[in-house]
């Protein structure tokens, strides 16, 4: 089924190019059986394309001369070849191309080289991958940047890249040092910036201070005055009366009042002088609006031409109920966060993307299989674990192996006292016993009957 | 409150994970020669672990959009 709707999609578009409109494109589309079409309809096509349009349309459709690739051939063929998924696509669209020109002993002939080429670029079993990995970053690395600080977008919202985000990420820190969400929007609110705005400031931390023009505490009427700026509230989507019950919540027994310039008069009976100092200080860094930690919520639109978010400050769980977020499509560069919320796999894809992101910002091509064996290997427990002595290197079963790594007295030490024995399977151990290591051609051994 | 896709299993990040039945957990592991523990890990406490509700000691069969080879298969055993 998948096939024939590629050769209708295939013959629709080639008609559209060709400049034939709706009529003949609809009747192919819907009436597609390649062995099945009447004089009738060739004569129709004729009619409406040109003789000489119409005969290709015709081989396209799979009734050509003797001996002529069919499009179904391509993938029928295509997808039985011993290559891999992403090759095999390419290939498909190239061969599509070059149809015409194609015979069945050509197509075959092309099919095998190609599997030949796959198979000689396979791994060997037993090559050392991961030197060739730790290799093929690190030779990049050296490139990279030692401090870069990056804008998302126009919005002036800081992303830590280069040198420093490859280590945050292979040391599996807890919080990266710029933590930062892209949050997808749902319906409505991906299409209409006002409502993406406002969906802004329920996420973008606001404090009192932000919004007061003013505020001081009085000594003559034990009280605190607080003045607001009505733009910034009128900005924020902030109601005076939400702002009012905020302030109730800074303490027991707190009082406000509006006055008729708008001024707040807040107090509390019976207050000390250190009390009132106190709670001028709270009020000014009470949360009236958004999500703890979240610095700035920016509205910018998608390649696809819809609304999103990007922040500044990290809290998955905090947005993953609020109507109008897409939670389905929302990430964060924080990795121990998405491994709390989404679980190990969706960490391990996040490595990939995050260090694949920040190579290429770089203008460094490394190969994404590299990448993803570094992810594996740090996921591989379960856990995120970082790479150093904390990680997978001081994880290593080989005390000789350790030592040879990092802080190598107290590996020896701990060893020792701990009477560990060393099976000498891996690499580092081997060649520090000077025996051939068991790679490449060390892996083989010979047995004589 | 208007609840939008919530489940985490439908995130685009996280891909498809299954438990796989017996059958197949023996042939997987015929197949490479190895035993359960030797499989890569996945805790009882990761969410979508609890989310397909699978149990220590069954093994998860984690279908991956990868970037080579457009579909690849990972299997995790479940663990404390």
């Amino acid at each position: 089924m998948e096939l024939r709707a590629t050769v209708e999609e295939e013959v629709a578009r080639e008609l559209t190019r060709m400049g034939v409109e709706g009529g003949i494109a609809e009747l192919i589309k819907g009436e597609f059986i390649p062995a099945g079409l009447t004089a009738e309809f060739d004569e129709l096509l004729e009619m409406q394309v040109g003789e000489a349009y119409a005969e290709d349309i015709i081989r396209m459709l799979g009734r050509g001369e003797e001996g002529e690739v069919k499009l179904g051939d391509i993938e029928v063929k295509v997808d039985k070849s011993e290559l891999s998924g992403k090759i095999k696509e390419e290939l498909k669209t190239k061969l599509r191309d070059v149809r015409m020109k194609l015979s069945e002993e050509k197509l075959d002939a092309i099919l095998k080289k190609a599997e030949e080429k796959y198979e000689e670029a396979k791994v060997e079993p037993r090559e050392a991958v991961g030197i060739v990995a730790a290799q093929s970053i690190g030779e990049p690395g050296t490139q990279m940047t030692l401090r870069t600080f990056h804008y998302a977008g126009v919005g002036a919202i800081y992303i830590t890249l280069g040198l420093p985000r490859i280590i945050e990420i292979v040391d599996a820190r807890k919080k990266p040092s710029t933590p930062a969400m892209k949050i997808k929007l749902a319906g409505e609110y991906a299409l209409d910036r006002n409502k993406a705005r406002e969906l802004a400031t329920e996420i973008e931390e606001t404090y009192i201070r932000d919004i007061k023009s003013k505020i001081e505490s009085s000594t003559e009427d034990m009280c605190v005055w607080v003045s607001l700026k009505e733009k910034e509230l009128e900005r924020k989507f902030i109601k005076r009366e939400e702002i009012e019950e905020k302030i109730k919540e800074v303490g027991k027994d707190v009082l406000v009042e509006t006055m008729e310039d708008g001024k707040l008069r807040i107090h509390v009976k019976r207050m000390s002088f250190h009390e009132l100092l106190k709670l001028e200080k709270d009020l000014s860094d009470k949360l009236v609006k958004g999500i703890e930690g979240i610095k700035r919520a920016i509205v910018r639109r998608d390649a696809d031409g819809e609304y999103m978010l990007y922040t500044e400050g990290s809290a998955l769980k905090k947005v993953r109920r609020m109507e109008g977020v897409d939670f389905s499509r929302t990430t964060t560069n924080n990795i121990s966060e998405i491994v709390d919320v989404f679980g190990i796999e969706a960490a391990r894809n996040v490595i990939i993307k995050e260090m694949m992101d920040t190579l290429e910002e770089q203008g460094l091509d490394v190969d994404a299989r590299h990448v993803t064996l570094i992810a594996d290997a740090m996921t591989m427990d379960g856990e995120v674990k970082s790479i150093g002595r904390h990680g997978l290197a001081g994880g290593k079963v080989s005390a000789l192996s350790r030592a040879a790594f990092e802080v190598t007295v107290d590996n020896l030490l701990g060893a020792a006292m701990y009477g560990e024995t060393d099976e000498l399977k891996g690499v580092t151990e081997n060649v520090i016993v000077g025996q051939p290591i068991k790679l490449g051609t060390g892996a083989i051994e010979l047995v004589a009957r | 409150m208007k609840k939008g896709k919530d489940s985490i299993l439908e995130h685009e990040l996280v891909p498809k994970h299954k438990i796989i039945e017996e059958e197949e957990v023996k042939k997987l592991l015929d197949t490479y020669k190895i035993k359960k523990e030797q499989l890569p890990k996945i805790k009882l406490s990761d969410p979508v672990i609890k989310g397909i509700k699978a149990k220590v000691g069954d093994i998860v069969k984690i279908t991956r959009q990868s970037r080579t080879a457009r579909k690849a298969f990972f299997y995790r055993l479940v663990i404390e």
